[in-house]
């Protein structure tokens, strides 16, 4: 299933991801993420699709540990997050709650370019550009919890916290 | 042998080998988790989705906060207050109610201790790290865990040396030197790595400072920024009446950095941070003519009663500029209480300042504070990106506790020098 790219500037922060004027909203998900990254781009949250990629540069996900900032981004029917790197509590925070966050060159992707994502291969395809984007594959730790779905699945499976 | 770094001893006294390395993925035991009102609901709920989830609390380590909204300003966060207060409470675990202080100073001040490892669901966790804990901030699925297993797993992060030689002049903070280190590292210069500040300007910097040093590591993207325990941790911790949880802590002298950065302390003036990044740095002699609305002392940075004494000192028998809102929040009600004491408050209203309860609210847009379409904030915290002040339209500057008190009554960005 391929969808479309939606690009964003480098240092993506998640004041701007779900903005903390919405912390009265953190315990009724579906309605924060009606503001997802509204700050970035006014018109992502009415018009993003299920299974549309969310592209940023570097250092995505910079600033606070709200997990919010991640679920938000999920529940918005997002398949994955793709950024040339990561703040790291974003990156471990998407993980465990089973978002995939691929770290590949993003400078090969356009907005609205349509996308192909194979996890297990290391590749992003490019089908409107026409270019295959291979990436490194995470951290046995991490990938071994993002294919149960996350961490609480991932512990609840191996009875504790172990390292894969 | 190869030395070992601050991040490399403390994580490997949580392990059962006793030894890492540098970039080994290890599960160590932690000494303390916390989790706050923001993101404690989350939290709470991921626990119980863990078979016996709470039957792993250590009930006088896990510690609850409620300091992101206080008072509650609406009903939907009192529920979520609620939330936290009666799991807390229902579990026998530590509660930090509203108004008793933010939860990094709060940690400091009564918790955090030499050689501790510390996980909480906030970035600025790394603060403790001026008490030379390994403390960083992780997510609420995350802590959820670790409060359930008592154990987390990281990977021992690279460190990278933060040398600070020289001496503090008059006027220039521990929060001038942190933003002259991020000006030269960037929001990613250190992103999974343990900030590890030396030189003489940092021997002499008591505790109070170097906790701004290290709570703001996070925004060069580090995992935690630590600080050797030496007598003035011991003196701090005094100060708090633990002094028995002192240790002595120096990295070894053949330990091995990934990178270095240095720079002389006695060649600075006060620094500025421009819209919208906390690396977006100059000396505040290149900050002319910014008008700004509203200026905010507060936030986990600063605002310990080192800080509010000089903002005091700078205060004294002057006034805000007319037109300007100034806010001003002790980071905890032991600070607080303290600038009552000492007549710090009624200077402060004096001044005319509103001094709200120990918390979050102004700091990250939740209450109290939002700014007015194209405001300009001058505020002592620790972000001013896009929207954290509550309102996108508006632009932020940082600066130290004496920075902002200057431009308070000046009306512009000011030099504090010129009040000391
Ligand atoms: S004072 Fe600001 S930066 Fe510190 S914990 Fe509270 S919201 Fe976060």
């Amino acid at each position: 299933m391929s969808s479309r790219a939606w690009k964003f500037k480098d240092n993506i922060s998640t004041d701007e991801i779900t903005p903390g004027r919405y912390v009265g909203l953190r315990s009724n998900i579906p309605e924060l993420a009606k503001h997802t990254l509204e700050d970035a781009r006014k018109e992502f949250p009415s018009e993003v699709k299920s299974g549309d990629f969310v592209v940023g540069g570097k250092n995505f996900g910079m600033g606070s540990s709200r997990e919010h900032a991640p679920l938000v981004i999920k529940t918005c029917g997002v398949r994955a997050v793709l950024a040339q790197s990561f703040a790291r509590i974003f990156y471990r925070n998407a993980i465990n709650i089973g978002l995939p966050a691929v770290i590949c060159d993003t400078t090969k992707i356009d907005e609205g370019d349509i996308l192909d994502l194979d996890l297990t291969k290391g590749v992003v395809t490019n089908l409107t550009k026409n270019v295959e984007i291979v990436f490194p594959r995470m951290s046995k730790t991490m990938e071994a919890i993002l294919l149960e779905g996350g961490l609480i699945p991932y512990v609840e499976k191996h009875g504790d916290l172990l390292l894969a | 042998m190869q030395g070992k770094t601050l991040a490399e001893k403390i994580i490997g006294w949580h392990t059962g080998e006793g030894r890492v390395s540098t970039g080994e993925v290890v599960i160590v035991k932690v000494d303390y988790t916390f989790s706050h009102d923001a993101a404690g609901p989350l939290l709470i709920n991921q626990i119980g989705k863990l078979k016996g989830g709470t039957a792993g609390l250590d009930k006088d380590h896990t510690i609850f906060f409620i300091d992101h909204a206080v008072p509650s300003p609406t009903k939907d966060l009192s529920n979520d207050q609620a939330i936290v207060r009666n799991y807390a409470m229902g579990n026998g675990l530590v509660l930090s109610d509203a108004g008793n202080g933010i939860c990094h100073q709060v940690m400091a001040e009564d918790y955090a201790a030499p050689g501790n490892l510390i996980l909480g669901t906030d970035s600025h966790t790394c603060t403790s790290g001026g008490l030379c804990a390994f403390a960083t901030g992780m997510g609420a699925t995350d802590i959820a865990i670790a409060m359930s297993l008592r154990k987390t797993w990281l990977r021992v992060p690279e460190s990278l040396k933060v040398e600070i030689t020289g001496h503090l002049p008059r006027g220039v903070f521990a929060k001038d030197l942190i933003l002259k280190a991020l000006s030269l590292l960037g929001t990613d210069g250190a992103t999974y790595k343990s900030l590890e500040f030396h030189g003489s300007a940092i021997d002499e910097l008591d505790v109070y400072g170097r906790l701004t040093l290290t709570n703001m590591a996070v925004e060069a993207g580090a995992k935690t920024g630590l600080i050797q325990s030496d007598e003035r941790t011991r003196q701090y911790l005094r100060d708090f009446s633990r002094e028995e949880q002192w240790k002595e802590i120096y990295p070894d002298e053949n330990a091995s950095y990934e990178s270095e950065i240095c720079f002389n302390a006695s060649e600075l003036e006060p620094q500025v941070a421009l819209p919208n990044s906390p690396d977006n740095v100059k000396p505040i002699s290149e900050v002319k003519d910014v008008k700004v609305n509203e200026v905010f002392i507060g936030s986990c940075t600063n605002t310990r009663i080192e800080d509010m004494r000089t903002v005091a000192q700078i205060f004294k028998n002057k006034e805000k500029a007319k037109g300007l809102k100034l806010i001003v929040t002790p980071s905890s009600q032991k600070v607080y209480l303290k600038c009552v004491k000492e007549g710090i408050v009624e200077m402060l209203m004096r001044a005319g300042a509103i001094v709200t309860p120990a918390g979050c609210g102004v700091c990250f847009g939740a209450l109290g504070g939002i700014p007015a379409d194209g405001d300009v904030i001058f505020s002592s915290s620790n972000r001013n990106f896009p929207g954290r002040t509550g309102n996108p339209k508006a632009q932020t500057y940082l600066g130290s506790p004496a920075t902002a008190a200057a431009t308070a009554i000046n009306g512009y960005v000011s030099d504090p020098r010129e009040y000391l």
